[in-house]
């Protein structure tokens, strides 16, 4: 939704013009922003993108906007619809850069749609920072697309950190050798299966039930069922929102409790805890961050206020933490001159302070240090497990649905 | 050929030079809104080739076109860039082939549910697939520009309507616009409509086949959910009964028109998209049954236009 106020008559003329009129004054900095609003992932998007991105648009405002050289800039936001559509994404990135002529722009939400709008913000030379694209592909994507950076981290070093937690759970004797692995017949939990089940295996875990379910899929009860039926001592789950919620509540209803309860994308969404309430004590999830970081709470206090929602305890803090690289490669470099400060960020040895803590890139625009796992301890969802942050938690054994 | 066709040619063949000039003239916005409208047009189009004469109204179009994508996906690495388009129409041609030879026997709503149903059956299909052999998701990544894909597209636009014409004067072409009008009929004329049904809807299921392996260098990343997004089959549809059936430059004429209002809604009242698609259809229904086309033919009858 474009938040300018435009007479809705001349909507066609304008497009026809070229531009969209309102005048954009020096010391005004647009920032164009493209993500769904509709479609398949506008809930993930409700949650996650559109709160961090206002709030971090909202705070930089309030403190008197960025300092590009001697100059002081607020912020305006123009932002658009994607549809969940990577057709969509590609002519929203198009419009805002040419029509709209934003300075700089908001990486998109999702991994298939900020790799659909890569090359054009590539082609167009604006700095694509994305908090919410995991991969494994990043030195080949950073290779085709040198203004890329990723935030988020590797899809795979979270699949091995959340085998490597049950080998270290096993150690302590927390945990016995029964595995039962599940995942979304998707490009994502079959990866992600793969992967976990090849460490597993190598540590001489069973793995005692194994089985995929198509995307979108209702009713679960078959996979806790068999779950159950094998007597696993651990549940790994690689599932999405929807599935993360039904494998839970089939959980609940069958009493499944094993040693272990992990399911992946979403478990760090506020809404989980608001549907679970205390019962997730002790759950294991995707994500994570420094819950008991002042930036961290600082963070989700105001993200309390202004959305009247939690932020997610994963990708929010990176999609915010995206935009404040962006904000202070732009002030670092003291200039809006978008080949400048791609050229700032490019510099790796460059570090930004961030709510998730310092970042930098590598030289495949990586930032090598993020959080992989998380367990909600105390009705908050603490990392439990990181390449490289601080304040890591002690992962608790899962005593049950309490 | 008669002078009025040479002149048709000339017209088509003028009008094909100045398309393909756009990237020369137009900005990258008018590019980037270029390649949607070709897409568009070469799936309208492709898919009137068959729906026009017949009046079977197909839903597949998602399904051919996902295909095609993961043509491209599977084969960018180990073959010629040309060649995956060539592959991904005879995939397409062949399970048209086979989806026709079921369900064209049945007539009216049996096809259309199938149709629907086939995209999600190729999705399901796809993902069984890959979760079977521990494939992981495509990232198509190539020096392809929009550019090219956009040039790529207007020579396949080019060839539907080759097709289009020579069907046109051709006896299949005869034999399904009697097929259209009453099937009894064709049937006791002695004609194997079955056949005649098959054989037009494999050009369509190429032409969308082909245009997903054209289109996946720009998705870069390939997912069966985004693939095989069932809108693409109801936007087809819709702006190709918009533009009309009756004529082969129908679908384009509502292509352009509905491409255009779609992206001012879209920047103006991003949630009312749907609301347009819906709009438009009843529009068709009750203003337009035959389209611009058809309104276009009124209008001239009544003004006594000829030639």
């Amino acid at each position: 939704m474009i938040r300018r106020t435009i007479l809705t008559g001349a909507a066609a003329a304008a497009l026809f013009a070229g531009s969209l009129g309102a005048a954009s004054a020096q010391d005004t900095l647009l920032l164009g922003a493209a993500a769904p609003q509709t479609g398949p992932l506008a809930g993930g998007a409700t949650v996650t993108h559109w709160p961090a991105v206002r709030l971090w648009v909202q705070q930089t405002n309030a403190a008197g906007g960025l300092q590009v050289g001697d100059q002081q800039m607020t912020i305006e936001l123009v932002e658009y619809d994607d549809q969940t559509n990577p057709q969509q994404a590609i002519q929203a990135a198009q419009r805002m850069a040419t029509q709209d002529e934003v300075d700089f722009m908001v990486a998109p939400y999702s991994t298939g749609l900020n790799l659909a709008a890569a090359p054009i913000f590539a082609q167009l030379g604006y700095p694509m920072i994305t908090g919410t694209a995991v991969t494994d592909q990043q030195p080949a994507l950073a290779a085709q697309f040198p203004n890329m950076f990723f935030v988020l981290g590797r899809t795979s070093v979270m699949a091995q950190d959340t085998a490597q937690l049950l080998v270290d759970m096993r150690e302590r004797g927390e945990l016995g050798d029964r595995v039962a692995l599940v995942n979304v017949a998707d490009a994502f939990g079959i990866e992600m299966a793969g992967i976990s089940k090849a460490i597993l295996e190598e540590n001489g875990f069973e793995i005692v039930y194994e089985t995929s379910y198509p995307l979108g899929t209702q009713d679960l009860a078959p996979v806790i069922d068999g779950a159950r039926a094998a007597e696993a001592d651990a549940f790994i789950a690689w599932s999405y929102p929807g599935d993360t919620f039904a494998l839970t509540d089939q959980a609940i209803v069958q009493n499944f409790a094993p040693q272990v309860f992990f399911t992946a994308v979403a478990t760090a969404f506020p809404a989980y805890q608001e549907r679970f309430g205390d019962q997730i004590e002790g759950v294991l999830g995707m994500g994570g961050v420094n819950a008991d970081d002042p930036a961290f709470q600082e963070f989700a206090q105001a993200h309390m206020e202004m959305a009247g929602q939690a932020p997610d305890y994963w990708a929010s803090a990176a999609t915010y933490a995206a935009l404040e690289i962006l904000g202070q490669a732009i002030e670092g470099a003291g200039t809006t001159d978008r080949a400048e400060v791609l050229a700032y960020l490019q510099d790796r040895s460059h570090e930004y302070e961030t709510i998730l803590g310092p970042v930098n890139f590598n030289e495949n625009n990586d930032n090598e240090r993020y959080w992989t796992v998380g367990q909600w301890q105390d009705g908050v969802f603490r990392g439990v497990a990181s390449q490289g942050r601080d304040g890591v938690a002690e992962v608790e054994a899962f005593d049950g649905w309490n | 050929m008669t002078a009025r066709e040479i002149r048709n040619f000339l017209i088509a063949a003028g009008l094909l030079a100045l398309c393909a000039l756009l990237p020369v003239y137009g900005s990258p916005y008018w590019l980037t809104m270029g390649t949607t409208m070709a897409m568009f047009a070469v799936l309208a189009t492709s898919w009137a080739l068959f729906s026009g004469p017949t009046h079977y109204i197909s839903l597949a179009t998602a399904a051919f076109f996902g295909v095609g994508t993961f043509v491209t996906g599977l084969g960018f690495q180990a073959l010629p860039f040309w060649a995956l388009p060539l592959i991904a129409a005879g995939i397409g041609a062949v399970l048209a082939a086979l989806v026709g030879l079921v369900t064209l026997r049945l007539s009216g709503v049996y096809f259309v549910i199938f149709t629907l149903g086939m995209a999600e059956m190729v999705r399901q299909v796809v993902t069984w697939v890959q979760n079977q052999t521990g494939h992981r998701g495509m990232y198509v990544l190539t020096s392809i520009t929009e550019r090219e894909i956009y040039w790529m597209l207007l020579g396949l636009g080019a060839l539907v309507y080759l097709l289009g014409w020579l069907i046109g004067r051709s006896r299949l072409g005869f034999a399904l616009r009697i097929i259209g009008n009453d099937e009894t009929v064709a049937k006791h004329s002695g004609i194997d409509t079955a056949l005649a049904k098959v054989a037009l809807f494999m050009v369509p299921g190429a032409v969308a086949a082909a245009t997903g392996a054209m289109l996946a260098p720009r998705y870069i990343y390939i997912e069966p959910a985004t693939a095989f997004a069932p809108l693409l089959s109801f936007q087809v549809v819709i702006m190709a009964l918009l533009g009309g059936t009756g004529r082969l430059w129908g679908p384009v004429a509502g292509v352009i028109p509905f491409t255009l209002l779609w992206e001012v809604i879209t920047r103006q009242a991003p949630n009312q998209t749907l609301l347009l698609l819906g709009l438009a259809f009843l529009l068709i229904v009750y203003v337009l049954p035959g389209g611009f086309v058809g309104l276009w033919d009124r209008l001239r009858r009544r003004y006594g236009g000829h030639g």
